[in-house]
């Protein structure tokens, strides 16, 4: 049973990391908060006085505001629609008797390890460039025009490369689920004539609930604030301008730092929102 | 007992699993692949896969040009070390949790967590401005510690979940047969938990490698690690795909390895535990 003394003991123990990670949310989550109510311009004068609520209101006044928070949408809603339902269906496929499941199941992981620079500028050339991609070649070879995808589809490239990289976590995940599926469930409905489609929709289906869940909100968390792919594929234009690519540009290139404040402010609040519905689930975890 | 399956459906099975499997691993192939063709066959029309005449020459120019030592050196003195403080952190932390659990334990993971969730850029500007004030912009040891700390919730969910799994009994038996607590830590506890702290290492490493906001966001010229040296790729000049393949094979070579090891830890490490 644990003592007063070890008690005591632990509590200085949990301290480093519980104060590290303290200074790190509060620090600088105040001097955003603090900021978000300046009008603050580094290059340009500097601090210039309190403003109220007026960065809040021209930050979702503006006209690339709307245009942002669609563009994230589309990518995110994107991109889950794609990782999972792939996800659900790769992860039913390695589940099946094979030869060779090791290798395939390792092929399927690799794109998560590759680091988004390389995966965003690998595709961005030898895939879509118009002229020399692989994506063109293929296009000609059916008598079609290439696509520009990065200017003429570039969010459906943006979708294309990002489920790309998040395809295997899901997978992978949703194979781990599929696994722990009592087979003789299965069995028994089978036996009692149930078609595929039917053990699927009933019995497989119902199971993954959790761990589609999971996917979910962990991605999310991720695809809300990805970065790089855009960064280096089309440096926010052609209409790829998401949420936070918006306030990076307002901080750092247009350096007007009490609105990208304001942004960074509705940033947190929005992923907020999306942790709670995760921690409830990973918490619901750790009492069982 | 286990259903007896056709040959036939197991054919089709590994049929459909290798192509599926190689159409995903193909960019990655592709890369490989172009990186050793000499820049004329790599844009060739129609392309070529296998019949091109082979060479290093990319390798040697993206080593010679972009001093790339340079860049590797600052992924593994970030990444690493990144990691290693903050297990060194966090396996204190941990191991409290796991063996004198409080009323609060549960809490205090969970708003470890809470931190993981928030977003980066909502607070770029106030970490750019600390870096600037502290002097340690575009220098490693400030990598070091941003990602430590934006990695640490991970790693100390993680030891949890391991050390968790230790039964207590043994410890107690340990302290029954006189063992002092230092003994009881390296002798019992360490050799049990090596298995979760090399897991725990492994995925840190390949996510403080890969992370690519933090280290474009806060290196120039001096501390720029692997991340920042292929997104200076985004504006080419001339033939360029046979070396970009060649800087992406290096970049991405030594995490593919390290990640086909972790494998069955990346599931519970990044769902915290909530999928098995």
């Amino acid at each position: 049973m644990a003592t007063q003394q070890s008690r005591s003991a632990a509590r200085l123990m949990m301290a480093p990391a519980v104060v590290l990670l303290l200074g790190w949310m509060l620090v600088p989550l105040t001097m955003t908060l603090y900021f978000s109510f300046k009008k603050y311009l580094p290059l340009r004068g500097g601090d210039l006085g309190w403003v109220g609520f007026d960065n809040y209101v021209r930050f979702v006044t503006s006209s690339s505001f709307w245009p942002s928070v669609m563009t994230t949408l589309i990518i995110v809603g994107g991109v889950l629609v794609i990782t999972v339902i792939f996800g659900i269906l790769l992860a039913i496929l390695l589940n099946q008797p094979m030869w060779g499941q090791g290798v395939v199941r390792i092929l399927v992981i690799a794109p998560f390890f590759v680091m988004p620079t390389v995966s965003a500028l690998v595709w961005k050339n030898m895939f879509m460039d118009p002229n020399f991609g692989l994506l063109a070649h293929l296009w000609e070879f059916f008598g079609a025009t290439p696509v520009e995808w990065l200017s003429q589809a570039s969010l459906t490239s943006i979708v294309m490369i990002v489920s790309w990289q998040w395809l295997p976590f899901a997978t992978l995940i949703l194979l781990t689920a599929i696994q722990s599926l009592d087979s003789e469930q299965l069995e028994a409905a089978e036996m009692d004539g149930a078609p595929a489609t039917k053990r699927f929709a009933y019995i497989t289906l119902p199971h993954l609930g959790r761990a589609v869940t999971v996917v979910i909100l962990i991605q999310t968390i991720f695809l809300l604030s990805i970065f790089a792919e855009i960064f280096v594929t089309t440096g926010g234009a052609f209409g790829t301008k998401t949420l936070t690519y918006l306030i990076f540009q307002r901080v750092l290139e247009s350096q007007n730092v009490g609105l990208g404040s304001a942004g960074g402010v509705y940033a947190i609040i929005l992923a907020n929102i999306v942790a709670i519905f995760l921690m409830r689930i990973v918490g619901k975890n750790l009492d069982a | 007992m286990a259903r007896a399956v056709t040959r036939q459906r197991k054919m089709i099975n590994t049929a459909a699993a290798w192509a599926v499997g190689l159409l995903i691993f193909f960019p990655i192939l592709w890369t490989i692949l172009t990186s050793f063709k000499p820049e004329a066959q790599a844009i060739a029309d129609p392309p070529i896969f296998l019949g091109f005449d082979w060479t290093l020459e990319n390798y040697s120019v993206v080593m010679e040009r972009s001093n790339y030592g340079r860049f590797l050196w600052n992924s593994i003195v970030i990444a690493g070390g990144s990691t290693l403080l903050g297990i060194l952190i966090a396996v204190p932390a941990a191991w409290s949790m796991a063996f004198v659990p409080s009323k609060r334990t549960k809490d205090i993971l969970l708003w470890m967590l809470s931190t993981k969730m928030l977003p980066a850029v909502g607070v770029l500007y106030p970490i750019y401005l600390l870096f600037i004030q502290f002097g340690i912009l575009d220098s490693k040891i400030g990598l070091v510690i941003v990602l430590m700390l934006i990695n640490l919730p991970i790693i100390v969910w993680m030891l949890y979940t391991y050390f968790r799994e230790i039964p207590g009994e043994i410890l107690e038996a340990a302290r029954m047969d006189g063992a002092t607590l230092k003994e009881e830590v390296l002798y019992v506890l360490t050799p049990m938990a090596i298995p979760g702290i090399a897991s725990t290492v492994l995925l840190n490493v390949i996510l403080a490698w890969n992370e690519a906001f933090w280290t474009l966001n806060l290196t120039a010229a001096k501390a720029a690690p692997l991340t920042a040296f292929i997104a200076s790729y985004s504006s080419p000049e001339g033939l360029f795909y046979a070396k970009l393949s060649a800087a992406s094979t290096m970049a991405i070579a030594p995490i593919l390895i390290l990640g086909w090891f972790s494998q069955k830890q990346l599931v519970s490490g990044l769902t915290f535990g909530a999928v098995k």
